[in-house]
């Protein structure tokens, strides 16, 4: 599937929730399914800065396309990286670079996460794109 | 006779919802709320007599200059200083401490020794630490048991001829443990170090006495008990205070200047460069008005209340832990569930109009000593009710059931 296709699918699963609070317990299943990374990267090097929870983010080429696997200590920012893993793992590394990521808006995440949460979810998007760029470099 | 419900009139914020749900306010140990009386105060300030201070010839600068002194008066009185101009006016807690530690840089040398309690916040921490970077001084940490209580024998064998200083906070704002300040100032002087207390989350609940005390220096932030932010008070004894170098020059902290000397200003001026706070100040003096009507004693006895209840209740949550469990405590309750992260906890809690506080509470020391991330922290100020205890625990469950 095509990361605007997940992205679209996602947006319509969560306009079916008719509040946040079952939003949030949407994103807790989702971070208790989230596949671990590997213990081995949980390294603090891979640490994302500017989240308050630590989250550890690995990023592996198969093929032509990008794997990637995350954990955080906080189950809800597992949930959120569970989305954004979702959307753009299993995908070709331009393709990460060009897509948007306004489906974040559409389900109203960040509006609904604390400032310090939205940082850190703006962060790991930067991120995971930072990591295709540096896979497309290798690419070419 | 304290009435809870009467006094929460006094405070309009509580009206209002958070996502839907009427505002329960549980982190008062960060900042606390505003009651009209002293809004009122604001209003008043900037709708009639707005003027710079101390400098004017006019009626107004007269009134606000009258204002604000009357404002130093009432923390003098509030907080049983001897002289008023042992009352400095500051930005805050943070500021006022970063006062002191300047000043002491001319005054520690290489080898001597400053001791700071394990329980402090970053901001007891790090200005001290640039302190002994910039003097050569040792920083040496006084250790704390499971409780959250410090280890007095140990104190006792730290104290030294060495040690100059000695800081620690008298309520901790991670743990809620109430210091026992009056026996760490008199046996940090028996060797003739100054101390300095950061009364920051003690001064809502308790009325320190400077003069009994007899401690050298002691920080307050308006915005802690029922004033604005952005203001505050340095206490200083009067022989430090000449002591210390002034901390930053401007207007007002001058008593001549020519191109080759300048005189400083007596106290407090010396320590006051620039225009100050002045409606802040004048505010803060309103809050203790406040917080004296209703009365100190019975302030403290009903938080206790709360926190006694809180804490049975919470305990009832199987692998709740609460961090801080010191026999002497302020109405603050941190506490983890099992390997749930805090923010978690705090993330479900405020979709249900709950706002605590998560993390590590600039406090990181004290969560590397339990080997924790951070706490869910609840603290209760005298507006609160059981009732609100009941939507936190209720919260709680809720949060952990969904989480876990």
């Amino acid at each position: 599937m095509k990361i605007k296709e997940i992205q679209e699918e996602i947006v319509d699963e969560f306009s079916m929730f008719e509040d946040w609070m079952q939003r949030y317990e949407y994103m807790i299943e989702l971070g208790k399914s989230l596949p671990l990374i590997d213990e081995k990267y949980k390294t603090d090097d891979n640490i994302i800065k500017g989240c308050q929870s630590k989250v550890w983010v690995h990023a592996e080429l198969e093929d032509d396309k990008l794997i990637f696997t995350a954990d955080s200590d906080a189950i809800i920012t597992k949930g959120i990286i569970a989305i954004l893993i979702r959307a753009f793992s299993n995908q070709k590394p331009q393709d990460i670079i060009e897509a948007d990521t306004e489906f974040i808006d559409e389900i109203g995440l960040k509006e609904h996460l604390s400032p310090t949460r939205a940082n850190g979810l703006v962060s790991m998007i930067k991120q995971l794109k930072l990591y295709a760029v540096a896979y497309q470099t290798q690419l070419n | 006779m304290f009435n809870v419900a009467k006094i929460r009139k006094d405070f309009p914020i509580l009206n209002r919802q958070v996502n839907g749900k009427p505002l329960v306010y549980l982190d008062n140990a960060a900042t606390s709320q505003t009651p009209k009386q002293v809004i009122d105060v604001i209003v008043d300030y900037y709708s009639n007599y707005n003027a710079n201070i101390h400098r004017g010839v006019h009626a107004l600068s007269q009134e606000a200059t009258d204002k604000y002194e009357q404002a130093r008066q009432k923390i003098q009185r509030h907080f049983n200083v001897a002289k008023s101009h042992e009352v400095i006016f500051t930005s805050g807690t943070t500021h006022a401490i970063n006062l002191v530690a300047n000043g002491f840089s001319s005054i520690l040398k290489k080898g001597d020794e400053i001791l700071v309690s394990a329980m402090e916040h970053h901001s007891n921490i790090v200005p001290w630490q640039m302190l002994a970077e910039r003097t050569g001084a040792v920083l040496k940490v006084i250790p704390m048991n499971q409780e959250g209580e410090l280890l007095m024998n140990t104190y006792q064998e730290m104290l030294s001829e060495k040690v100059k200083l000695v800081f620690c906070n008298h309520v901790s704002n991670a743990l809620g443990t109430i210091n026992p300040i009056e026996k760490i100032i008199n046996m940090a002087h028996d060797v003739g170090a100054a101390v300095l207390i950061d009364g920051a989350q003690a001064a809502p609940h308790i009325k320190a006495d400077m003069q009994k005390l007899d401690v050298d220096f002691y920080t307050v932030s308006a915005h802690k008990i029922c004033g604005p932010t952005g203001a505050g008070m340095l206490y200083g004894k009067e022989e430090w205070l000449n002591k210390l170098p002034p901390y930053q020059g401007g207007g007002e902290m001058i008593a001549e200047v020519t191109f080759e000397k300048t005189t400083y200003a007596d106290l407090p001026h010396k320590f006051e460069a620039g225009t100050p706070n002045i409606c802040g100040g004048i505010a803060f003096g309103g809050a203790l008005d406040y917080m004296n009507a209703i009365g100190f004693e019975s302030i403290a006895e009903y938080e206790h209340e709360l926190l006694d209840y809180a804490t049975k209740k919470l305990l009832e949550i199987d692998g709740l832990k609460i961090y801080g469990t010191a026999k002497n405590k302020t109405s603050v309750i941190s506490f983890n569930i099992d390997n749930i992260h805090p923010y978690d906890i705090g993330t479900i809690l405020d979709k249900l109009g709950i706002a605590v506080r998560t993390g590590h509470h600039c406090a990181q020391p004290i969560m590397d000593f339990y080997k924790i991330p951070g706490t869910v922290r609840a603290s209760f100020s005298f507006y609160n009710t059981k009732e609100e205890v009941d939507i936190l625990v209720e919260g709680v469950k809720r949060a952990k059931n969904m989480l876990l």
